[in-house]
């Protein structure tokens, strides 16, 4: 019923039940001259029942009444015209400025259903010695109420997400730094939880990295990684291998006692991997393995000049 | 698509330079097999730079070609595998285990200069690269 309602609301012009419509937009009219008229007393109402509430605590009363006052005409004119494409818009908006201040999905729902009180309450004292008219305003009020509520309150949440989406990317993007110590040899720190997701990324960055630097040794480094189940140990394996594919040695360093013990109980299969107790070792280690390779002659001896074959 | 494969002082270079078929795969072994003798080379390098994809059968090649060349008296060094195809092959478990596999060209040339030190050390006949 709230659809039809709120469809006759927005589509006026177009519906077939003339009379019906044209009341109700009348009443829509009624109503929204008299939020109109009383704006400033309704909107301080209101701002004084958010504090009274204890909601939005992390903004000051100016700007609760500011914001108040942007979100009352917005609430109108959403009433008015039927449309939500603004108060959509404003609400994204507002969003945007409040999630950084830290304040909560509650405290948003909470306003806006304060404010819809808030006007509820006023429509019983204009017309509360006309209920059968009262009744008519209220359905046409309610639904649009309702939607521009569920508008708010949807733009707040997405908005949200929004940002922890960005914000997970960019922990994702900061947490797998592949660092050059210097000439062939790279460091791969890892902290945190690993996923199936964030080792997929990892081993792609790292394989692009060996590539991109010439490397010829990597420490992965995983002293800040607190667990690892089978399936991330393999994948350590397999980009063990991988990197071997791409003439890197890969010594890994920094296995804590607890994972040490967990790979060695569900059977995970470590001999091909080249590990070292600490980073400090493990620099070591990798600097053995340059020196031993600097020791060879280089790559310039037995080739002419001129012989080009990689594009 | 025939490989061409250049002679570059005492190695061999095969330089893939489009997706093989199985046929031209076994062309390649057969003729790096033929010319490892025939040379008298100490290395082979087959460079796969250009591949994107490598299914079992080119693995498996590359595999039966270190070993055959080995056996024919000549080291031989996979250069070029791509990141990606290096984490696909891994995934499906074709490590090509006992194959040396390096980053490029030089890094081909420079492994196999290690490899063959001592016996290059005792002879260095210098010729001129030539097609074969």
């Amino acid at each position: 019923m709230d659809t039809k309602k709120s469809m006759s609301v927005s589509t006026r012009a177009s519906d077939p039940q003339g009379a019906l419509t044209e009341s109700s937009a009348g009443l829509l009219r009624e109503l929204v001259a008299h939020l109109r008229q009383n704006r400033t007393q309704l909107r301080e109402e209101w701002a004084r029942r958010i504090t009274r509430a204890e909601l939005l605590t992390a903004m000051t009363e100016e700007e609760i009444f500011a914001e108040a006052t942007a979100v009352y005409d917005n609430y109108v004119e959403a009433l008015e015209t039927g449309t939500f494409e603004a108060l959509q818009a404003y609400s994204r908006r507002l969003s945007e400025r409040i999630i950084p201040r830290g304040v909560e999905t509650d405290e948003v729902v909470g306003i806006v259903l304060l404010l819809r009180d808030v006007l509820a309450r006023s429509l019983f004292n204009k017309y509360q010695d006309n209920v059968e008219k009262l009744n008519r305003i209220l359905d046409s009020y309610e639904p649009a109420a309702n939607r521009i509520a569920n508008t708010v309150a949807v733009g707040f949440v997405e908005e949200r997400e929004r940002i922890i989406r960005q914000q997970q990317e960019a922990i994702r993007e900061l947490s797998t730094p592949v660092l050059q110590v210097r000439e062939r040899l790279l460091i791969l720190p890892i902290i945190g939880v690993i996923d199936p997701q964030r080792a997929r990324q990892l081993t792609e960055q790292l394989l692009r990295a060996i590539r991109a630097n010439r490397a010829k040794v990597v420490v992965i480094d995983v002293t800040g990684v607190a667990a690892m189940d089978s399936g991330v140990a393999n994948h350590l394996v397999q980009t063990v291998e991988a990197s071997r594919l791409l003439g890197a040695t890969v010594i890994v360093t920094g296995l804590s006692p607890e994972i040490a013990q967990t790979l060695v109980t569900i059977g995970v299969d470590l001999s091909e991997m080249a590990t070292v107790g600490d980073l400090q070792g493990g620099i070591e280690e990798a600097e053995r393995l340059l020196a031993d390779r600097a020791a060879m002659p280089g790559p310039q001896a037995g080739r002419e000049p001129g012989m080009e074959l990689t594009r | 698509m025939e490989v061409p494969i250049l002679r570059q002082g005492q190695y061999l270079i095969a330089s893939i330079q489009s997706a093989l078929t199985d046929a031209d795969l076994s062309h390649l072994r057969e003729a790096l097999i033929a010319q490892v003798g025939r040379s008298r080379c100490r290395g082979v390098i087959v460079d796969v730079t250009a591949l994107d994809v490598m299914d079992s059968f080119a693995v498996r090649t590359l595999r039966d070609i270190t070993h055959m060349a080995r056996l024919r008296g000549a080291e031989t060094v996979i250069v070029g595998i791509q990141p990606d195809v290096a984490f696909a092959m891994v995934q499906l478990g074709w490590t090509l285990k006992g194959v040396a596999t390096v980053l490029d060209l030089e890094e081909g040339l420079a492994f196999l200069d290690g490899r063959t030190k001592e016996r290059v050390v005792e002879s260095k006949p210098k010729k001129p690269s030539s097609r074969g």
